[in-house]
């Protein structure tokens, strides 16, 4: 059991191997062996992640820092002391993350192997898809900032590269994808600038970029606690072998500063301020307080955030990535990708906690996003966009969390929202699969079809034709208003998108009503308890927002499954193939039973005995070991009945609307819009508060101006006609000239021919030596042959 | 027995003959003899000098002179009458197309 930490590097290993296999010999393997490589990968990764799970029960959840080989000095310079290692962190936080990302992805790339069969790239798809959770798992296991910001821009580009997967469809829709990859990816950019900045300043004051240090524990309190707990149990020499060690913690005087991570530096300078003492940092040129300064690393890391986990302000690439295959939509949305930012502010919580001023902002974006996004799902048409939409929403509501400080409620969250959200996802695929299937089914049968009388036959096929052209133009297989009545078509996937509706909703007693509410809980024992600001308005927002997401929730399932076939597509879809939806099945009885991790005290009998099994607070508790000073509700029965009253009474209310087939009014119109009193709030829903818009005036306009006026009169104007003429072209001219007459010309021609000039004259003078005859050749000879003998002579003449 | 600087003297007004003859006659056959004139010149100071030393290296080199001899002569001749046929002469002061 001890060595089963040292399996950690191969989970990121085991997804990179069929990345590389399936980049390389992907294509040449075939679809199946191809998928087949892929989806081993990732449920290795899974398998890797609870054996790490159980390393973890069977050593009291102390984390461990694992050296994978070969890796030991990743980034080394020493003239600044900067000596990074590439180091696997195997800890409550970055388990409970591994656990669900890859228990998810392999169930994501189970389902792409029915989603994208026949699709040309669809090995270099599944290798897409491995790098992604590649990418994550760095994200989530790596021991310091930098290798967390590797795992960063990995996904980022993987994003980039998935949502972008379709770039070459035709009639421009290729081109749309491709403009929403490269939107994901810019959006980001400006979210990975605040992490690297954040990066930065951490490494500036604290002199290291690792999280803790290996050996040195997360939170001392609940060590020692459990130390002690042992003590009392356990048998005495374990006892004292355990308290002999000196604990590495920032609470233990005897540790040096050098021998912690960031984060019991960080506590430390705090726990000294709070002392009354004067704590500055030197940052270059400035100086600040420790706290000031955590708040400014805190608020990059929030840009950060808003990057990746797609809030206000930066949440706009996240609709958008609807463009990618819908199981990328669903790792990009459940597993992966958004929720490395709340992951991150998680994993930083002893910086969010200790910067006051950063938790109440971001509490109120968290909260701001789950409204706003919540709102403008209301009125989409799009089956994905409206659960985009809902993905902004519920990641307000984990990033409103992080803002009040339940650090575990936000993991929760996260987790039941992956499984029900990669189900709502999937579901959704599979509807618009169904859909593009009935829509071909249709037109066979349009082409094919029953035999007219021969007089009429060319008329009546040209007319077909023309119909069927025009629809296959103008068909969108995700639009919902061509939806209705697939409850009796697709009944599998009907059942289990109701299960992941009523979850996301918050209906007692699946998945969403208790990650939900504990959220709920915690604002209201932060605002009524405690007394902030924060805790009343995320409270009323969240609500709202809950809510909203009831109500649109339920308005997409009449909509999609609810009342008759309002296209002919629609009527003739047929279910999904197997293995699209077995993982649907899977994650249905996830999203009823994941709840159960962290049911709060004081649930009463609404636990339904599964606190036997699980136990209360599980998940905060095994959180507990990673992250600490957080805020752990007990169980608010009126929140709880509020918020599920609130719920219940928004599906009824969406059912009253849209039920009886009332889904879409003649002009393919929605009930809301017509209605006089609500026709603004849908146009500004459906507009989607025009954020795309005040952006492009805001940020896009401008920016293309000034590009245009570099371009067009800076560089094309200014550079190429006046510059480039009046000085470069005129410039070199005079040059050139003045190097060709006289330089040229006149003394390099002259040198090279004045040796030509010198060595002709010598040589017609020299030349007639040579006469001819053989006379002058043997005088010649004979003058030379005694000149040498002569020579030689001589000097035995002199001594002589 | 006669004394080696007997040998040498003759030898040398041989070599001075064979030279003079080489720069001042004009008749390529007559040329041609005086080179073998000096060259004998040569031989006899070897043998002379080889006698007087009573080493054999000298008497040696003779041998191979006038093999080299024998080969120039065939060579040479072969020159000489390729020359009378192209020019009907062999007059070696015509034969100045080399001049510089």
């Amino acid at each position: 059991m001890e060595n089963l930490a040292q399996l950690a590097p191969l989970i990121i290993l085991f997804p990179a191997i069929g990345a590389f296999i399936n980049f390389f010999w992907g294509a040449r393997m075939g679809e199946k062996p191809s998928a087949i490589v892929a989806t081993v990968a990732a449920a290795s990764s899974f398998v890797i992640s609870v054996m790490l799970l159980l390393y973890l029960t069977n050593n009291n959840y102390q984390p461990v820092v694992v050296d994978p080989p070969l890796l030991d000095s990743w980034i080394r310079i020493d003239s600044v002391n900067l000596d990074i290692a590439w180091q696997t962190r195997v800890d409550t936080l970055s388990v409970s993350m591994m656990m669900f990302v890859t228990l998810v992805g392999t169930l994501i790339h189970i389902y792409a192997i029915g989603y994208m069969h026949g699709d040309s790239r669809f090995s270099r798809f599944f290798a897409y898809l491995n790098m992604f959770l590649v990418f994550m798992l760095i994200l989530v296991s790596g021991n310091n900032l930098l290798m967390m910001f590797v795992g960063w821009e990995g996904v980022g580009l993987c994003s980039y590269l998935l949502i972008g997967f379709w770039w070459d469809k035709p009639n421009g829709v290729g081109w749309k994808n491709s403009n929403a990859a490269r939107k994901a990816f810019i959006a980001n950019r400006i979210g990975d600038f605040g992490v690297l900045m954040a990066i930065f300043l951490v490494w500036w004051s604290f002199g290291t970029l690792d999280f803790y240090k290996p050996g040195e524990v997360a939170n001392p309190s609940l060590t020692s606690h459990s130390v002690e707990a042992e003590a009392v149990e356990g048998e005495d020499e374990t006892a004292t072998v355990t308290v002999a060690e000196p604990e590495i913690s920032y609470q233990n005087p005897e540790i040096e500063d050098s021998q912690l991570g960031i984060f019991g530096q960080a506590q430390r300078l705090v726990d000294r301020s709070k002392a009354g003492e004067d704590v500055q940092l030197d940052i270059g040129p400035f100086t600040f307080e420790i706290t000031t300064l955590l708040v400014i690393v805190t608020l990059f890391m929030l840009l950060g955030a808003t990057g990746k986990s797609a809030q206000i302000p930066l949440f706009v690439w996240l609709p958008d990535a609807m463009a990618g295959p819908t199981p990328v939509s669903a790792l990009i949305h459940a597993a992966t990708m958004v929720t490395a930012g709340v992951y991150m502010m998680v994993r930083t919580s002893v910086f969010f906690y200790n910067a006051e001023l950063t938790s109440f902002i971001v509490a109120m974006v968290g909260a701001g996003t789950a409204v706003v996004a919540g709102f403008v799902a209301i009125a989409q048409f799009d089956i994905k966009r409206v659960l985009a939409y809902s993905t902004i929403s519920q990641l307000g509501f984990m990033v409103a969390a992080v803002g009040l400080g339940a650090y575990p409620a936000a993991m929760f969250h996260m987790i039941t929202h992956a499984f029900f959200k990669a189900l709502l996802f999937l579901g959704s695929g599979s509807v618009i699969h169904g859909v593009e299937h009935g829509h071909h089914h249709v037109h066979e049968h349009d082409g094919h079809g029953e035999e007219p009388d021969p007089e009429d036959h060319a008329v009546v096929t040209t007319h077909q034709d023309e119909k069927a052209g025009q629809a296959a133009d103008d068909f969108d297989p995700q639009d919902m208003r061509n939806m209705g009545g697939l409850r009796s078509r697709m009944p599998v996937t009907y059942w289990t998108y109701l299960v992941g509706t009523l979850a996301l909703a918050g209906i007692w007693p699946l998945a969403g009503f208790w990650s939900k509410d504990e959220i709920l809980a915690d604002a209201w024992m932060v605002g009524f308890e405690k007394g902030r600001l924060e805790g009343y308005l995320a409270l009323g927002l969240l609500m709202l927002a809950a809510v909203f997401t009831a109500f649109y929730m339920w308005r997409q399932v009449v909509m999609v499954f609810h009342g008759s076939p309002r296209t002919e597509a629609a009527a003739h879809a047929p279910e999904s193939v197997r293995t699209m939806t077995i993982p649907l099945v899977i994650l249905a009885v996830f999203s009823v039973f994941i709840g159960f991790i962290n049911i709060p005290t004081g649930a009463g009998v609404l636990h339904l005995g599964m606190e036997g099994i699980f136990g209360k607070h599980a998940l905060a508790d095994f959180i507990e070991y990673s992250v600490g000073n957080f805020v752990l509700p007990p169980f608010t029965l009126f929140i709880a009945l509020g918020a599920t009253a609130l719920g219940i009474g928004a599906i009824l209310m969406a059912n009253s609307i849209y039920g009886n087939d009332r889904a879409v009014t003649k002009h393919r119109r929605d009930p809301l819009e017509i209605n006089p009193s609500f026709g603004t709030f849908w146009a500004l829903a459906h507009g989607r508060l025009y954020w795309d818009e005040i952006y492009d005036r805001l940020f896009i306009t401008p920016f293309s101006r000034a590009a245009d006026f570099l371009a067009n009169t800076i560089d094309w104007i200014f550079l190429h006609d006046y510059f480039h003429d009046s000085v470069l072209v005129r410039g070199y001219r005079n040059i050139g000239k003045l190097l060709s007459k006289p330089v040229d010309l006149g003394i390099i021609d002259g040198a090279v021919n004045g040796v030509g000039w010198l060595v002709r004259q010598f040589s017609s003078r020299l030349r007639t030596v040579q006469t001819g005859y053989v006379r002058t050749y043997a005088v010649a000879l004979l003058i030379g042959v005694v000149a040498i003998i002569v020579i030689m002579l001589l000097p035995l003449i002199n001594i002589g | 027995m006669v004394e080696t600087e007997a040998y040498v003297i003759l030898s040398a007004v041989l070599f001075t003959l064979g030279a003079m003859g080489v720069m001042l006659r004009r008749n390529a056959i007559l040329v041609f003899m005086s080179v073998e004139l000096m060259l004998n010149a040569a031989n006899l100071a070897f043998v002379a000098f080889a006698r007087h030393w009573g080493a054999i290296d000298g008497q040696v080199f003779v041998f191979f002179i006038i093999t080299v001899a024998a080969a120039e002569v065939a060579v040479g001749l072969a020159l000489i009458v390729m020359i009378f046929r192209s020019k009907q002469s062999i007059n070696i002061d015509t034969l100045h197309q080399m001049e510089g």
